[in-house]
């Protein structure tokens, strides 16, 4: 990537509306995501943050514009957005679960020659597992058949929503550390409620709050401010400790 | 003994038509979420243009009977394309549309029909043998049976190995199972959509051939008589589930059979209050997805 590519966002959202069922869920939303590093969104439950990424590769109803990678992809199917290079994991995994392991990697093969060697790599488990019914596989792996879809193709920028939701500190601690891996080649827009994750992994942040984007920056100084963070995802923070009070841990 | 012998292959043979048109509705259902009250045109139309190649190649001899299954199941599968294509893609997640259009769609296929080729009922002869007997366990079960049970067991055979071994079959197969998560992962759902209507059509083109020869004659009306059945049995069966439809199919028909034999011509009134049954006691049917 050439160094002018490197400082145009890889991601921009321009006045972004969304609808579920005729009510709107996301609010005239704009931010940008650079090409690089790991940039969080973050915001209370219910403001519109995984109705944001769904509107951005358009499975929700929406209207604004969205440039990736400098090319106009709104109007767009989904398919085709994801083919332009979009790598989804969702909320809840959703895998497949009456396909096989290795059958929802095949299923999200795209490339001519997808990155196998990769994702056997990063989750050795999985390949033990190949043969095994995706529905049977514990919460971390089936987040880990979840990762590996997005991970077999080459993509500009991976949209991953709530990786850690329901997980085990360990599997936390796992998943954490792949996104880090995946982030040193393409950049992630991740929602994230755990806050020692993003304070681990996050560059940039963009904070939603009514469906509207209320708060962009630096990840690390918005999570130091205590008051700041209060106010907009209602949890207090100890910016000494680098750490997340008990009480608001997870959102 | 000789009277639940032949029952039960009556009974198996009307079932093999229920799942040759259920399966198709069953996958048409559980992947794109349409009702498809349509799909018995496709089963009237393959009949009447099986029943067009018996009666021009001559309609006593084998050779035409294979030639009028491939081209019955031909335009079943063209008619469903067509119908996909130019109909049903522009109005996906809009069911009140949906709906409309397939029962608009099957009125005028039965108008079509009527006008092409009369109101009355156009009878049919196959092969020889297909009117004598074969005797098992002292039932006399006209062989006709057989050969709609094993081509429905060749199709049911053939659609599981395409659902397991192909990537249009696992795409199907995915897409049954969460639709839109099959998009998301850069895949055309649409291509799909098109060819489970196709593979939907095909056997109920088939199954409107086998018909015609189970029941002796072919009318614009058969493929809505049994398209009925066909619903219920995809219900039964669970929507979305090929197993599901072929076990509930082989129920259905057989429970019918024994109860207008048994319970003074009742069938159709046992089959509806099963349907009542699972729909009280297990709505997503035998094998289907629980919402």
């Amino acid at each position: 990537m050439t160094a002018a590519a490197q400082t145009r966002p890889i991601l921009t959202v321009q006045g972004l509306n969304a609808h579920i069922a005729g009510q709107q869920v996301v609010e005239d939303v704009s931010f940008t995501v650079p090409a690089t590093g790991i940039t969080a969104l973050l915001g209370r439950n219910g403001v519109g943050k995984t109705s944001t990424i769904k509107a951005i590769i358009g499975l929700i109803e929406r209207t604004g514009a969205v440039e990736l990678d400098g090319e106009r992809i709104e109007k767009e199917p989904t398919f085709k957005i994801i083919r332009s290079g979009v790598g989804y994991v969702p909320e809840d995994r959703e895998v497949f679960s009456k396909l096989t392991v290795a059958e929802n990697l095949r299923l999200a093969e795209r490339d001519a020659a997808p990155r196998r060697q990769l994702v056997e790599e990063l989750f050795p488990d999985l390949l033990a597992r190949s043969g095994q019914m995706a529905g049977t596989l514990s919460g971390g792996q089936q987040q880990m058949v979840s990762l590996a879809r997005a991970l077999l193709n080459t993509n500009k920028i991976l949209l991953v929503d709530e990786p850690t939701k329901g997980l085990a500190p360990k599997i936390v601690a796992e998943v954490a550390e792949t996104l880090a891996e995946a982030a040193k080649t393409v950049p992630i827009l991740l929602v994230e409620q755990n806050l020692h994750v993003v304070r681990q992994l996050a560059g940039g942040a963009v904070v939603v709050s009514g469906g509207r984007v209320v708060h962009t920056g630096n990840a690390l100084e918005f999570l130091d401010d205590a008051e700041l963070t209060q106010q907009l995802l209602g949890v207090s923070t100890e910016p000494a400790a680098g750490k997340t009070a008990a009480k608001g841990a997870a959102l | 003994m000789s009277t639940v012998v032949l029952l039960l292959f009556t009974g198996l043979g009307l079932g093999a038509l229920y799942f040759l048109v259920a399966a198709g509705l069953s996958l048409i259902y559980g992947l794109m979420g349409v009702l498809n009250f349509a799909h018995g045109a496709f089963l009237t139309l393959g009949a009447f243009t099986g029943w067009e190649i018996a009666r021009r190649t001559g309609s006593d001899n084998w050779g035409t009977f294979l030639l009028s299954l491939l081209v019955g199941a031909a335009a079943g599968a063209a008619f469903a394309a067509f119908t996909e294509f130019v109909l049903i893609r522009r109005l996906y997640q809009r069911h009140i549309e949906q709906v409309l259009i397939t029962v608009g769609l099957s009125l005028a296929a039965v108008a079509l029909f009527d006008g092409i080729w009369g109101t009355d009922p156009v009878f049919i002869q196959g092969p020889a043998w297909f009117k004598e007997t074969t005797e098992i366990l002292g039932a006399r079960v006209p062989n006709d049976r057989f050969v709609c049970i094993i081509a429905a067991v060749l199709v049911l055979l053939a659609l599981v190995f395409f659902l397991k071994n192909t990537r249009y079959g696992m795409i199907i197969r995915a897409g049954v199972e969460n639709r839109s998560m099959v998009t998301a992962l850069g895949i055309d759902v649409r291509k799909a959509f098109t060819l489970v209507f196709t593979i939907g059509g095909a056997a109920a083109g088939l199954g409107g051939v086998l018909a015609s020869h189970y029941f002796g004659y072919v009318s614009p009306m058969l493929g809505g008589s049994l398209l009925i059945f066909a619903f219920i049995v995809t219900v039964i069966g669970g929507l979305g589930s090929l197993t599901g439809a072929a076990i509930a199919a082989v129920a259905v028909a057989v429970l019918q059979q024994f109860a207008n034999f048994y319970l003074g011509g009742t069938g159709d009134f046992v089959v509806v209050l099963a349907l009542a049954l699972v729909l009280l006691f297990r709505p997503s049917g035998l094998l289907g997805r629980t919402s």
